[in-house]
C-alpha cells in the first residue's frame, strides 16, 4: 500500500466524528465496519487491538480540535449554551476541517457555515451569528498585521478628489444586530472570576450570565475591532464612521467616501462637517491609517475588505 | 568547538521551551536562561503581542526555532504558505537551526494537527528526506528531525522505527533531534528495548536533544508534555550524551505548566550528565 493511500485512509477514520461516550465510531465515513479499516493499516500489539490504537489518534484529534475551538468561542458557547454548542462545533469541524497549518484558523469557515446551517443555532440565529462574527474579529484583530502609521506631512499635498486612505490591516469593522460587545466582555469577566472562584459562586456567575443572554435584544451596533499595545479593543462607531470606513477599506477615495456615507446622514447638516472632523482625529489618534501604499500592501487591503463583511487576546 | 558538522552550537547547552504563562516572568525578572525553543507556528504570524514579546525575548536570549506541522512525512508537497510564513520568520529569529518532527498530519489539504506515526517504508522514507531537502533548500538554515512518540505501527513497515530514522537522514543528510522521551513512550507501546534505538543513531548527526515527562495508562504511555522527567527517561538521556558528546539539550512542558523556575530547574538537572561529558572529553 503506498503512502498517500494510507495517509488518506487514517486521516479519513482520524477524522471520523466520536460517538457520544467519546469512543471510535464502530463505522467508518464509507459505510464499512471501523475495525475492518483499521485492522488492514493498523498492527494489534499484545494489549491494543488495530481498532484500539486507531482510537487513540482518533480520540486525540476530536479532544484537541473541540477544545482549541471552543477556546476561540467563548461566547457563542454563552449564546448557545455547553450542549448545543459541543453539538455544532462537531458538525461545523466535521463539515469545515482545518486547512490551515495553525489551529488559529479553525474558526475562518464559521460565519459561512452557520448561514448554511442555521438549524444549528435556531432560535438564537442572529445572536449567534453575531458572536461568531465579533469572535472572529477579535483574533483577526489581536495578531493581523500593522505597517508604518500615516503622519500629517504625508497628506500636505494631498487631494481629497484622489486620496485613498488605507485602514491597518488589524482593524475589523462589523455591522450587529445586537450589542455582543457587551455580552462577550462580561462573559471573560466571568470567565477570568471562576479561574479563582468556589463552585457555588461559579453556579451563580453562571445563572446571570445565562440570564443576560436570555434578555439581550436586538440593538444595532458598528463596531470596530481593533488593536492598541498589543491588546484588543472594541469600539463602537456611529453609522456614519462605519461607513465612511467600510468606503475607505473598499478603496474610495476620501472624498467619495465621505460623499456617499454622509448622504444619508441621521446628523443635522450645520454639526456634519464637525463630526467627520472629529472622527479623523480619533482614527489617526488611534494609528487606523497606513502610509504610503505599495502595490503588495494595496492588495492585502482590498483583500481584507473583500472578507471585512463576512467576519477577534 | 564543534561536537559535528550537523551541531556547530555545543555551547547552547540547556534551554525550555518559550510558553505564554512564564512570559511575565520572563521578562520582568530576566532569569538566566542558555536558550529558549519556539514552537514556530505560535509566530508565524503578521502582528500583534505574540511578535512583540519574541522580540524582547530575542534581544536578550538565544532562541531556536521548533515546528509542529511541517509534517514532513506527509505525501503532499509542502505548503508555500507554510514555507513563507516559516523563512520570514528563521529570518526575525536568526534560528541557528529548525526542527520538526519525522511524522506526517495533514493529506489532501486537510490538517489533523497531530503527529502522525509514519509507516516505516523505503517509499516513505524517500519522500520524507525529499521534503527535508525542499524545506532546507528554501528556509536557508540547517533542518534537524525529531522522532515522534507513537500509538500504532503499521502492517506495511519494511523496517524498524530507528533503521527508517537513519534512512531519511542519510538521504537528506540532516541532523536528528533526539527526543528521548519520545523513544521511551514507543519503546513501552511498542515493546522494543529503547537502548538499542539510542545506540543506533548516528551520533555525529545529533544536533539537539529533547526530554519531557509523559502520562501512563493502563494499556499505553501518553507523550503529554505535562509531568517531570522520570528515572528512566533520564538514564536513557545519560546513554545518548554518552554516545553524542555535549549537545544542545531542551525540556518540552506543555500542560498544567508550572511556574517558570520549576520548568527550569526540572531542566537544569541535565546539567549532571552533561557536565561529565565535557569531564570524559576532558580527560
Amino acid at each position: 500500500m503506498k503512502l498517500l493511500s494510507i495517509q488518506r485512509r487514517m486521516a479519513r477514520a482520524v477524522m471520523t466524528p466520536l460517538t457520544p461516550s467519546e469512543r471510535m465510531c464502530s463505522t467508518a465515513p464509507d459505510g464499512r465496519s471501523m475495525r475492518a479499516v483499521a485492522s488492514e493499516i493498523i498492527k494489534p500489539n499484545d494489549r491494543l487491538t488495530s481498532f484500539e490504537r486507531l482510537e487513540i489518534y482518533n480520540r486525540q484529534y476530536w479532544f484537541r480540535i473541540l477544545s482549541g475551538f471552543a477556546e476561540d468561542f467563548p461566547g457563542l458557547r454563552a449564546v448557545l449554551g455547553g450542549n448545543r454548542f459541543d453539538r455544532m462545533a462537531k458538525a461545523y469541524l466535521t463539515d469545515c476541517p482545518s486547512q490551515s497549518f495553525t489551529l488559529r484558523n479553525l474558526g475562518s469557515r464559521l460565519e459561512g457555515w452557520l448561514r448554511k446551517n442555521p438549524a444549528c443555532t435556531a432560535g438564537r440565529g442572529s445572536l449567534a451569528l453575531d458572536m461568531a462574527r465579533l469572535e472572529w474579529a477579535d483574533i483577526e484583530a489581536f495578531d493581523d498585521g500593522a505597517e508604518p502609521t500615516l503622519k500629517p506631512e504625508d497628506l500636505s499635498a494631498a487631494n481629497p478628489a484622489k486620496l485613498r486612505l488605507r485602514l491597518q490591516p488589524y482593524v475589523q469593522l462589523l455591522d450587529l444586530r445586537y450589542p455582543v460587545d457587551d455580552l462577550l466582555l462580561e462573559v471573560r469577566k466571568e470567565d477570568d472570576d471562576t479561574e479563582v472562584a468556589s463552585n457555588a459562586f461559579s453556579e451563580r456567575h453562571h445563572q446571570k450570565r445565562v440570564s443576560a443572554v436570555a434578555k439581550l435584544k436586538p440593538s444595532p451596533i458598528f463596531l470596530a475591532v481593533h488593536r492598541m499595545d498589543d491588546s484588543v479593543y472594541f469600539r463602537r462607531l456611529h453609522r456614519d464612521e462605519f461607513a465612511i470606513l467600510t468606503a475607505l477599506r473598499s478603496g474610495k477615495p476620501l472624498k467619495t467616501a465621505v460623499e456617499t456615507a454622509m448622504r444619508d446622514s441621521s446628523i443635522v447638516p450645520d454639526e456634519r462637517a464637525a463630526n467627520v472632523q472629529h472622527w479623523f482625529q480619533t482614527w489617526a489618534a488611534l494609528g487606523w491609517f497606513c502610509r504610503n501604499e505599495s502595490k503588495q500592501s494595496a492588495r492585502a487591503d482590498r483583500s481584507k475588505a473583500s472578507r471585512t463583511s463576512s467576519r477577534r487576546t | 568547538m564543534p561536537a559535528n558538522r550537523f551541531n556547530n552550537f555545543t555551547d547552547y547547552g540547556i534551554g525550555i521551551g518559550l510558553r505564554a504563562p512564564h512570559y511575565h516572568h520572563i521578562l520582568t525578572r530576566k532569569p538566566v536562561v542558555d536558550w529558549f525553543e519556539i514552537i514556530s507556528e505560535n509566530f508565524m504570524i503578521d502582528g500583534g503581542r505574540p511578535l512583540h514579546i519574541l522580540d524582547q525575548i530575542l534581544e536578550q536570549y538565544k532562541v531556536v526555532q521548533h515546528g509542529v506541522s511541517m509534517y514532513f512525512g506527509s505525501a503532499e508537497r509542502p505548503n508555500k504558505e507554510h514555507l513563507r510564513r516559516l523563512k520570514t520568520l528563521v529570518q526575525r529569529t536568526r534560528t541557528p537551526w529548525l526542527s520538526d518532527h519525522l511524522c506526517w498530519g495533514s493529506v489532501d489539504g486537510r490538517y489533523t494537527h497531530d503527529l502522525l506515526p509514519m509507516p516505516y517504508t523505503f517509499e516513505a522514507a524517500r519522500i520524507t528526506a525529499q521534503k527535508v531537502r525542499e524545506v532546507r533548500d528554501f528556509v536557508e538554515v540547517p533542518v534537524v528531525v525529531e522522532n515522534v512518540s507513537s500509538y500504532a505501527e503499521f502492517h506495511v513497515s519494511e523496517m524498524t522505527e530507528w533503521e527508517f530514522l537513519n534512512e531519511v537522514v542519510e538521504r537528506a543528510d540532516c541532523g536528528i533531534l533526539l527526543d528521548v522521551n519520545n523513544i521511551y513512550v514507543s519503546s513501552r507501546n511498542h515493546s522494543f528495548d529503547p537502548y538499542t534505538y539510542v545506540n543506533s543513531v548516528p551520533a555525529e548527526r545529533v544536533a539537539q536533544i529533547h526530554i519531557a515527562g509523559h502520562s501512563k495508562y493502563k494499556k499505553y504511555i501518553l507523550d503529554t508534555h505535562d509531568h517531570p522527567v522520570i528515572d528512566p527517561v533520564w538514564k536513557l538521556y545519560e546513554r545518548a550524551i554518552e554516545r553524542v558528546g555535549h549537545t544542545a539539550t531542551l525540556l518540552e512542558w506543555d500542560d498544567s505548566i508550572p511556574s517558570f523556575d520549576e520548568v527550569h530547574d526540572e531542566a537544569l538537572k541535565a546539567n549532571r550528565f552533561l557536565a561529565s561529558a565535557s569531564l570524559a572529553k576532558a580527560v
